[in-house]
Order: C-alpha cells, then structure tokens, then sequence
C-alpha cells in the first residue's frame, strides 16, 4: 500500500506549492487517518471482490467454507451465462437501449439546458427536473396501458423512450450548470462578429461544451444501462436488458450462485471500465450544482 | 449557416432561408427548450392525469375494463388499511431517514478524511466510485450470497470473532435493516463525492482564523466548517433522499415480490408496484402512488424551505 510510506517522508519532500497549508496534525493523526482510509477502502472494495471470486467458483467450492480464497478458478459459469443463457443478446439490448437513449437525449437536452440557462427559466426547469421526483411507477401503468395498444410494448421504442426519461433530466441539470458557469461574452463578441445567436451557439458554445455533454452522456448512460424498472415492466423476450435478466436468472427453484455471480460481474464490469477511464467527468457530473448557494 | 455562405444559394431560396433564420433567432428560446419539455410533459403530465383518475375509480383486473368512479373510497381504504399501507410508509421512512443519516455522518467522516491531498488519493477515489455505478440489480444479488445464512461470507466473518450466525436477509426483523446496510454500502460514495466537492470550495480563512485563536480540531469543524457546509449538506440530504423514498432495485432484488413473505421490506414504492404488476388492483395502487407523490413533494420541500433558512 503506498498509503503507508506517507507517514515516513517528510512534510517538506512531499509536493511543494500545490500543498501550501502545512499540515499542523501529530504523528498520531496520520498513522489514524491511514487506518481509516485502508478500512474504507476495503469496505467498499471487499464485496465486489467476493463476487468476482465466488464466479470463478463451482457451485460445490461455494458451498465449502474452507475454500473460501484457495480454490481451482474455473470459467464454466461463464460459459453457461454467455452461451447457454444467451446474454451476448442482453449485452447487445442493455448497450444498443443506453446509447440510444443517451444520444436522443443529449439531442433534445443539450439546447433546451441552454435555452433555460441563458433565459433563466427556472419554472420550465422545474418540470424537467420533476421527471427525476416522480415515482417511476405511477407512470407505469398508463404507459404500459398507451404503448401496449399501440403495440410498442416488447420493443426497442418503448424501451428506449422510457429510458430517455431518465437520461433526459440528468443531462438538463447537468448541462444548466455548465452553461451556467461559461461566460457570455464569447457568445457577445460572436455576434458582434457577425454570427446569429443560434450561430453563436453552434459555433462558439457547442464546441467549448464537449466536457460538459461527456459528463452528462456517460452518466445518461451509466444510469440507463444500470434502470431495472421500466425494463421489468416495457421489456419483452427479445429486448430484455441485462438487469432483468439478472433478476429472472433466480425466480426458478434452486439458485446457481456461481452463475449468478458471473452474470452479475458480466453486467457491473463494463460499467466499472467506463467508470475507470472516466473519472474525472462522472465526480463533476454527480457533484455539478451542489455547491452554488 | 446560411449568414456564412449567403452567396452560394441564389434569389429566393436565399431569401426564405434568412427568414426562416431571422424566425428561429428571434423564437431560440422556446425552440430550445420546447421539444425536451413537450417530450417530459407528454411522459408525465397525462399519466400523472391519469393516475390521479384511475384513484378515484374501482380499476383492478385489466384498465380496459370498465370501472366505476368511487370518489374518495380507494383512500379511505388505503389511509385506514393497518395492515399493508401503513407499516409500509414505516418502513419508507425507517429505511430513509436511517439510510440518510448513516450515509451523510460516514459520508461527512470520509470527505473529511479525504479532503487534504494524500499519497494514493487516486486509488482511494477509484474505489469510491466503484460502488456507485455497480448496478443495484447486481449488487442485491452479491449481497443475497454474502449475506446468505448458510453459505455467505458475513457470517464466516462474524464466526471468526465468535459471534452466532445471524440470519441477516431471511430474518423478519433483520431483512430491513440489512438491505439498508446494503444502501448505505452503494450510496454513501455519492455523498462523499458532493461534501467533499463542498469542503474544496470552502475559503480557508475561517478555519486559519480560528487555528489562530486556538481552536482545536473539534471545535474548528462543530463551530467553523459545519456551519459553512450546512447548504452543501442539504443538497446531499436532498438528492440522496430522493431515491432513497423511491429505493424499488435492490429491495425487489433481494426480496422479490410484496417486499418478502412477512413484507420485511415492503416500502410504499414496492407495494404500489406490487398493487398494480401483481395483483392487478389499478385504482388502489393510484391511490397509494398519489399519497406516495405527496409525501415525496412535501419533504422535499421542508428540505428546500430549510435550505433557504441555512444560506442566509
């Protein structure tokens, strides 16, 4: 752990300017608040690292309280939720759903958080933003009752439609407070360049959003690859998504828990990897607003 | 654009061009914001409509059969039902406010001890953020084997400090507080990520100031940085306990249908969902899902009016 040499090199060494409050804690303080930070670390990391090992288990070394970390790793739990359960087409439904629906999303959200930021319209914000209040079940019933006799339910539309109404709100709010924080004089001096507002827009604010629209796009869709409910409810055989093929994987009688947990993993990796390489855009999207007065 | 390269289109077409143009400047405001808003509107304005109807009505089998409109009665049912509505709100609330409190002092204690550089940070960042964007489906399924009562690593853990196997999910009592744990697990990163984005854009005079006056680190945070926090912590009681009313995954993961056999964890959201999916009773549900909307609109607001209190 690298956490552990900090106690021993001295303040001074560690990085100069970029650290200028001196840190007045004991000693006692520092070996404390490595303790802590290694606890939450395990904490958080801890259970997924038992679901990554308990799918590379048969379902007999699940059972074995001895073979608890020292076990033959086996890839046969892969094997069976892969092909035997067909989730290379849950794969595909989960992905082609969430990147529909964030695309669409940032199509429509993208010039209305504009408009609202520019124009401040705060009441207009506030009917967006309702769609992130609103118990996502007393839609249901009407929409499955509306789409049903237009014979949308089963198919990709209705999927994707239900899961812009997640996306869509996020990527409102999100992208508010980034047109909130860019300076209209760019916009102002465009125009008295010679380009229309709507020009100015395409031509100056669009390309100097590309951070703010990453943020709320991967975050769109994290969310909609990650939504249970409306899948549950608008999703037939052929477009299940993979957290409603994690769920049916344990309504028959007895559990295979090995290929429960690789079918988890093969749905939380992928997002994990976005995570990873995304970092920096997921905190700011999550944090984006939080702190204005 | 058509002011860009007005030479290349000829007379007319030009001219109706830079029309439709002038138009869409002029209107950019509303052309903006209105195919987000009708597309919102459409999704929620007539199913709210027409859940607010459905309550009012003896709905139940299928909504294209014919009902008859029973006024008040679906809540006068629901209001007076002790049996499913009312632990459920309970246990809405229970779940919620222990949730929110646990999330928002652990989330405090490790923004705090996050909040001054450190060598790893970045490692310890990753597995913040791990947590948040697993899929709940998933992560009620690997808490089901962590926490199963025979096979599960939690009570390998607990037979390693002597303490008796407990029950954990199966058990009547346990199972709530059990998938709040599970809450608290996924959703206190969250928390962190926002107190510790508020602690950064804290100016550090107040603090320096009272170092100066001999403050200990106690009193400098109940005294000087808490105060200053306090909107940044209602921000995050705000956008936690949102979803926290509205937890349905993890709980429908774990415990299936009716929150388990007993309800253990039934919460309004999953009674209503089980109302109208399960048992086909639409007009109850509605019912159920108003009641549910309003407690949902009046916390939130409580929440905002303190808000306002705390920045001025």
């Amino acid at each position: 752990m690298t956490l552990l040499t900090e106690s021993q090199t001295p303040a001074s060494q560690r990085r100069g300017t970029a650290r200028r409050r001196k840190p007045l804690r004991s000693s006692g303080y520092k070996v404390f608040r490595v303790i802590a930070l290694v606890a939450v670390v395990l904490f958080l990391i801890a259970p997924l690292f038992w679901m990554l090992l308990a799918s590379f288990k048969t379902n007999v070394d699940i059972y074995d309280a001895g073979k608890s970390f020292l076990f033959t790793p086996t890839a046969e739990n892969y094997a069976n939720v892969l092909q035997r359960n067909n989730y290379f087409v849950f794969i595909f439904n989960s992905f082609w759903v969430a990147f529909t629906s964030t695309a669409l999303s940032l199509v429509l959200g993208v010039p209305a958080a504009y408009a609202m930021s520019r124009f401040t319209m705060h009441r207009s914000a506030l009917v967006v933003l309702m769609a992130r209040v609103i118990p996502g079940v007393s839609l249901l019933v009407p929409w499955y009752y509306v789409f049903s006799n237009l014979k949308m339910v089963g198919g990709f539309e209705v999927l994707i439609l239900s899961h812009m109404f997640v996306a869509l709100p996020l990527i409102v709010y999100i992208m508010m407070s980034y047109f909130d924080s860019l300076p209209i004089e760019l916009e102002e001096s465009a125009q008295v360049d010679g380009l229309t507002p709507i020009g100015a827009f395409r031509h100056i604010t669009l390309p100097l959003s590309v951070a703010g629209m990453a943020t709320a796009g991967i975050l769109a869709f994290i969310f909609s690859w990650n939504n249970f409910m409306f899948a549950l409810v608008l999703s037939g055989s052929k477009t299940k998504t993979l957290p409603v093929a994690i769920f049916d994987f344990v309504s028959y009688a007895s559990i295979d828990w090995g290929g429960l947990m690789a079918a988890a993993t093969v749905v939380t990796i992928p997002i994990m990897i976005i995570a990873l390489f995304t970092q920096k855009y997921i905190v700011s999207g999550l944090t984006a607003g939080a702190t204005k007065g | 654009m058509s002011v860009l390269t007005p030479a290349r289109t000829s007379g007319q077409s030009a001219r109706s061009r830079d029309n439709f143009s002038a138009w869409a400047n002029r209107h950019r405001k509303w052309l903006f914001a209105a195919p987000a808003m009708i597309f919102v509107g459409l999704l929620i304005v007539f199913p709210l409509a027409w859940t607010l109807y459905l309550s009012l009505t003896d709905s139940q089998g299928s909504v294209r059969a014919a009902s008859d409109f029973v006024g008040f009665e679906n809540y006068l049912t629901v209001l007076t039902d002790t049996e499913r509505f009312w632990p459920a709100v309970g246990r809405t609330v229970s779940f919620t406010l222990v949730a929110l409190v646990c999330e928002v002092v652990l989330g405090m204690c490790i923004a705090l001890l996050l909040w001054r550089p450190f060598r790893g940070e970045k490692w310890v960042r990753v597995a913040i953020l791990l947590p948040l964007v697993a899929t709940p489906v998933a992560v009620g399924m690997m808490w089901r084997l962590i926490f199963d009562p025979n096979i599960g690593f939690a009570n390998q853990l607990l037979g390693l400090v002597g303490i008796p196997p407990q029950p954990w999910l199966s058990g009547q009592d346990s199972a709530l507080p059990t998938t709040i744990f599970m809450d608290v697990w996924q959703w206190t990163p969250m928390v962190v990520l926002i107190l510790l984005a508020g602690l950064t854009s804290l100016s550090e005079e107040p603090d320096e100031a009272a170092r100066m006056d001999g403050a200990n680190a106690f009193q400098r945070f109940f005294f000087v940085t808490l105060p200053l926090m306090m909107p940044t912590v209602i921000v995050a009681i705000l956008l936690r306990g949102i979803d926290a009313l509205k937890t349905f995954d993890i709980l429908y993961a774990t415990k299936g249908k009716g929150g388990g056999s007993f309800h253990e964890v039934e919460t309004l959201n999953v009674y209503a969902y089980g109302l109208s999916f399960d048992y086909n009773q639409y007009g109850l549900s509605s019912a159920v899902l108003i009641l549910f909307f309003m407690i949902i609109i009046g916390s939130m607001w409580l929440l905002t009016m303190r808000k306002k209190a705390v920045s001025k």
